[in-house]
């Protein structure tokens, strides 16, 4: 029974992917200038018939329909076509970029529930308390600070006034050692994590004091476990479940946050790579970044379903698709 | 409920909040015109100036006054979200209400649609649909030249996107609701399925549309905002405060306090709507645990 449902999302989501995938070539060709006229600009040699037959080549005088297909042919068999600004086969440009980004939002995710996990749970321990309003007041202001504003504040504070971090780029010229690296990456690092951990707490908070309200905790209680024995012994591991479930639906938010953090400290990743290519008429290098991106959240929304029902023995499969 | 709204503290402030920043953001004009400022004049001589008496909060890089520019930019900023916010509700509500009220195959359908525009990954797509060039589209010149087409375009691509949770929560309102008793008397009565959605149903389900609104409305500022801030949403010279942030990049080294306002300001609106999305929630839900 899972195995079929795992089988019938994977093709569900192919089928949504296909379907996005349509949707983001066209919009594509929507975007200003087209890469004959690009050419033409760059080569004043070029004459109009240069131009037709340029087009006729690249099959540009084709209805969108048909040059779709003929992209998404030459896409199935791993070719995504050529990055005008790279100089290079836009699936060879993504790689180091691919490692970047995951490099940084893997980071930073692993941080907030660092963070956002036991601050929750301390939360829910204490609800109305004092601690609790000020670990909500922080939450909101997490949420609600602009990620790009953050950035500008940590590099004047940090970079500018005091001096004490790199302001962006991904390493020093001619130095580029673990530690160098490491250095560029605390601002990024840190921005993401202020712009994501807010919303991880506050579920880790409601989750688990939804939790500590069943009949088990009273139970346990009752047999004269300490809080501690309760709530690690037995509270958290369905607190969590939620939270897992939240952690994959986040991942588009995640690469959003991604892309602006990326953009304003210069790192090289998915995200930055997309807005330059997008800004740099770079036409396939963008079709392929926003394609990695959406499958990036269709995998986040596959493995919450998925995950959901793996983890928690109690969801039957009609449940879950009653309660959709 | 009003009662209840009213112990939520934050959200009391924040709606006391808002209602100022709105007062002197479309009171811009005039308060321009009281302390003799002026969002437009460039004064090359008085570039980048500490605050003063002229100047309230100093000027910026072509030496115009920072503090008129911050409240025209308001004026766009708060605009364009609550249209946005507006548009979003309008279209989500409408999905989700024939969705839930017509269901089976229809219901499904919309409903993958929904889930689709979901997993759109969603800063990416806007910044796609903030270059789309206008005239490719067939639109006439004398539109895609316009000075305000930066406003209503940004208006347009945040509600395409932005509908989906309004169209949830709709839709799963409507469920419950047409399952109730006076809904089927109203059936019984042959009321058309126009009226039973308009009278019957969209009135019970107010409450979650106002509160996802609200919420809405802080996150559609911080697209806005960052949109502006790359260079692909409210176009200079019209003040936004995202856009007010683009130069303020360039001028970090330079002339860091440039920086602070805007951004303060969008922090501060946007920490309000959560902070009264929150306590309506509270006085409208009373039966959501938190």
């Amino acid at each position: 029974m899972i195995f079929r449902y795992t089988v019938e999302r994977i093709f569900q989501s192919l089928l949504v992917l296909l379907v996005l995938s349509f949707l983001v070539y066209g919009l594509i060709g929507l975007m200003p200038g087209d890469p004959i006229d690009l050419m033409i600009q760059s080569d004043p040699n070029l004459t109009a018939g240069d131009a037709q037959r340029l087009k006729a080549i690249h099959g540009l005088d084709q209805p969108l329909f048909e040059r779709y297909a003929a992209w998404l042919g030459n896409a199935v068999q791993g070719d995504f076509g050529y990055s005008r600004n790279h100089r290079q086969p836009a699936i060879d440009v993504i790689g180091d970029r691919i490692v970047n980004t995951s490099v940084l939002l893997g980071l930073s995710l692993i941080l907030s529930l660092a963070i956002a996990i036991p601050v929750g749970i301390y939360a829910a321990l204490r609800p109305y308390s004092k601690t609790d309003y000020a670990v909500n007041l922080a939450c909101f202001a997490g949420i609600s600070i602009p990620p790009f504003w953050l950035a500008l504040l940590l590099i004047i504070l940090f970079a500018i006034v005091l001096g004490w971090l790199p302001a962006g780029g991904m390493m020093t010229i001619g130095d580029g050692g673990i530690i160098d690296r490491l250095h560029h990456l605390i601002l990024p690092v840190v921005t993401l994590t202020i712009a994501s951990v807010g919303d991880f707490t506050r579920f880790m908070r409601a989750s688990m004091l939804q939790t500590l309200r069943q009949d088990f905790i009273r139970t346990a209680q009752a047999k004269g476990l300490s809080m501690t024995q309760v709530v690690v012994g037995h509270a958290l591991r369905n607190a969590m479940l939620p939270l897992v479930t939240i952690i994959a639906l986040s991942f588009g938010r995640l690469f959003s946050g991604g892309l602006i953090t990326e953009t304003m400290f210069a790192w090289q990743g998915m995200g930055k790579m997309i807005y330059d290519a997008i800004l740099g008429n770079d036409y396939n290098l963008a079709l392929i970044g926003l394609m990695f991106a959406t499958a990036l959240t269709l995998i986040g929304n596959f493995l919450a379903d998925i995950g959901y029902v793996w983890l928690d023995p109690r969801v039957s499969l009609t449940d879950r698709e009653r309660s959709q | 409920m009003l009662r209840r709204f009213l112990q939520h503290k934050m959200a009391v402030l924040s709606l006391v909040t808002l209602m100022l920043l709105a007062l002197v953001s479309t009171g811009a004009p005039l308060i321009e015109g009281l302390f003799g400022l002026d969002a437009q004049a460039e004064n090359l001589f008085h570039r980048s100036q500490p605050p003063s008496l002229a100047h309230p909060l100093g000027t910026d890089e072509i030496g115009r006054d920072l503090l008129a520019r911050l409240l025209h930019g308001g004026r766009v900023s708060l605009a364009v979200a609550l249209a946005a916010a507006l548009a979003s509700a309008v279209i989500g509500t409408i999905v989700g209400l024939f969705a839930g009220y017509y269901g089976g195959r229809f219901d499904a359908f919309l409903m993958r649609f929904t889930d689709g525009v979901i997993s759109l990954p969603l800063l990416p797509l806007l910044i796609v649909l903030a270059a789309i060039d206008l005239s490719k589209l067939g639109l006439p010149d004398s539109f895609t030249q316009s000075e305000n087409v930066s406003l209503y375009r940004i208006i347009l691509i945040i509600s395409i996107v932005g509908w989906t949770t309004v169209a949830r929560l709709v839709r799963a309102e409507t469920l419950t609701l047409k399952q109730r008793e006076f809904v089927r008397a109203a059936v019984a009565q042959g009321a058309t399925n126009g009226r039973i959605m308009r009278v019957h149903i969209l009135p019970n389900a107010v409450s979650p549309i106002i509160v996802a609104t609200t919420l809405s409305v802080g996150n559609i500022i911080l697209f806005e905002s960052v949109l502006s801030f790359l260079g692909l949403g409210i176009q200079p010279p019209v003040a936004s405060w995202g856009n007010m942030l683009t130069n303020a990049q360039e001028l970090i080294w330079s002339a860091p306090q440039l920086a602070v306002w805007p951004g303060l300001l969008i922090f501060v609106t946007v920490i309000a709507f959560n902070f009264l999305g929150d306590g309506l929630q509270d006085a409208l839900d009373p039966r959501a645990i938190d």
